[in-house]
């Protein structure tokens, strides 16, 4: 406890880095479950994609540590646009295969439930085993960079050294830090104001409230759709970048874990709530941040799924969850 | 003609919900149909938007198959429904939903859009006093009169209500049915779907009958509205 009041700060900054990802992974579940009822259990693969897309930019770019400001822009700048479309596409691509042939022949859910499933480990064996891909097309020499050791850890070139900016309560906040956490947020508001007031948005939401109605007004429910995976791709991508800059290293199945937790932050809020999802995933992070500093750091995912079983047993729609059962009735 | 059924036939699965429909519509006219709880008025509402397909027969519209046309794209046709059970995006404000009418326009961004709201705040001004307030929080009525406005906002050649007077009080009952004349003699067509015959035949062109998903009698309001056997049935003895 001693060490939680000590390091509160410092527990805290560093919550709110993870939970930013997790908020960000969050969003893609809860917009897919808004507007199709189905958990994408292929969005961890999504985001383990969109680190990929981040590390590769990097190499391919010539990241390295000590480049001017200038570069330094230049290369984070290049791996939001990488992941994001490397993000954006895998989610597009997953729905075009793995869900829309199951919907057009109206299967039950649990179908798409597996097909979600076998969908995720496809996507993350592909990359598990890359160097093998690679050398089916006759790439394995040119790509060799990018492709070998498939199944070990991928670490980024450390372009930025954190650097602490300013302090609070004895704990440096660095640029790393800051540009997480402002990024996050940033991004949030651009898919609230999206959701909100864009043409699409609106569409996503009236399919999301009742699909039948939506169609009668003119709306595209595959359209939607689409979208849908799209926008939560590209979240997910954005998501991947951050957790790059702070974790800096990946591997094929580090989707798994931290797909789980973005779930778990989904659930959190109340699915299908984006409010809620962003609410989730922060709480998430803060949580088994000061969880691991009481209990200590092997605790944590325990510490994270206690408080998971503990809020639904007494709100069990989750913190946001009225207003879907508002959309619903 | 506006609208044309021919020989229409949907199944639920294996039953058949609706078998050899035919009817019309023409421009200008108010047309009902009435029958019993199960009798396939609502599913005949939602063949003809698109939301069921069909297993045979075709429905044309101004002059255009659109049997297999997607629901979604029909209100650009000029094809708007108020569906049963009002379908009011609840987690929207009153004016989101009213935008949601014009979502398939392509003239939503002109002023043609502003004629058309103040047209609908016209003929439902609660609406007008209700505009920032989430569409869940209104009562049935001023749901109803929502689902309605909506369905205008998208500018209709054919206005298709399913049940408008559903689970309102009779004032209300009466206040609808006087907008639903209303919209007709302004220039919709108005395709009417009613439990309450009584209203409907009253304020109607003409109307058919459907019992367990055929039509059995057609004609003017007034003649069914006289007819014995309908009185019977459908009007409880007296009108």
């Amino acid at each position: 406890m001693q060490n939680l009041i000590d390091n509160f700060f410092s527990y805290t900054i560093t919550g709110l880095t993870i939970g930013a990802v997790y908020a960000l992974v969050a969003l893609g579940y809860t917009l897919v479950y808004g507007v199709l009822r189905l958990i994408n259990f292929a969005h961890s693969e999504v985001f383990m994609y969109g680190t990929f897309g981040a590390l590769w930019v990097v190499m391919l770019l010539g990241g390295k540590p000590g480049g001017s400001v200038g570069q330094v822009i230049f290369w984070v700048v290049m791996m939001f646009v990488a992941a994001m479309a490397m993000s954006g596409l895998i989610a597009v691509i997953l729905e075009r295969v793995a869900y829309r042939p199951l919907r057009k022949r109206n299967a039950p859910p649990l179908i798409a439930l597996i097909s979600a499933i076998g969908a995720s480990f496809v996507l993350a064996e592909l990359m598990g085993l890359r160097s093998r891909v690679a050398g089916w097309v006759g790439l394995d020499d040119t790509l060799r960079e990018y492709v070998r050791n498939s199944r070990n850890n991928a670490g980024l070139p450390s372009i930025i050294s954190p650097q602490p900016i300013f302090s609070v309560g004895g704990y440096n906040v660095t640029n790393v830090d800051l540009i997480v956490i402002i990024g996050a947020i940033a991004i949030m508001v651009v898919l609230d104001q999206f959701v909100k007031r864009s043409r699409l948005g609106r569409g996503i939401r009236a399919v999301a409230m009742d699909p039948e109605a939506a169609a009668l007004m003119g709306v595209n429910r595959d359209r939607v759709i689409q979208v849908t995976f799209l926008v939560g791709g590209v979240m997910a991508g954005a998501a991947a970048v951050f957790y790059m800059l702070k974790i800096g290293i990946t591997r094929y199945d580090a989707g798994f874990i931290l797909g789980v937790k973005a779930f778990t932050a989904a659930v959190l809020g109340g699915i299908g709530n984006l409010r809620g999802a962003l609410l989730g995933g922060f709480i998430l992070g803060l949580a088994e941040n000061y969880g691991s500093a009481v209990v200590g750091s092997q605790w944590k995912d325990v510490v994270a799924f206690v408080l998971l079983v503990l809020i639904l047993l007494v709100r069990p729609t989750g913190l946001l969850g009225e207003s879907l059962g508002k959309a619903r009735a | 003609m506006l609208l044309e059924v021919n020989g229409l036939c949907v199944n639920y699965g294996r039953i058949e919900a609706i078998r050899d429909i035919s009817f019309t519509v023409d421009e200008g006219e108010i047309v009902t149909l009435i029958g019993a709880n199960g009798a396939g008025k609502t599913t005949t509402m939602k063949t003809v938007s698109g939301l069921r397909p069909v297993r045979a027969g075709s429905i044309m519209f101004n002059g255009k198959d659109i049997t297999h046309t997607p629901s979604h794209e029909r209100p650009v046709l000029g094809i708007s429904q108020s569906p049963e059970g009002r379908g009011c995006f609840v987690g929207m404000t009153v004016m989101e939903n009213l935008e949601m009418g014009t979502y398939a326009r392509p003239d939503r961004k002109t002023k043609a859009v502003k004629d058309d709201l103040a047209r609908v705040f016209e003929l439902f001004p609660r609406l007008k006093e209700r505009s920032n307030q989430a569409a869940g929080s209104m009562s049935g009525g001023e749901q109803q009169m929502l689902a309605m406005g909506r369905a205008l906002m998208a500018k209709p050649k054919l206005l298709l209500l399913d049940e408008p007077s559903m689970g309102l009080a009779p004032k209300l009952i009466q206040q609808i049915f006087d907008i639903v004349t209303e919209i007709n003699s302004q220039g919709t067509t108005v395709l009417l779907v009613e439990q309450n015959a009584a209203q409907a035949l009253k304020r109607s062109h003409r109307a058919y009958i459907l019992e367990t998903g055929e039509i059995v009698r057609e004609g003017t309001g007034k003649e069914l509205a006289a007819d014995p056997a309908v009185k019977a049935a459908y009007l409880g003895g007296d009108v």
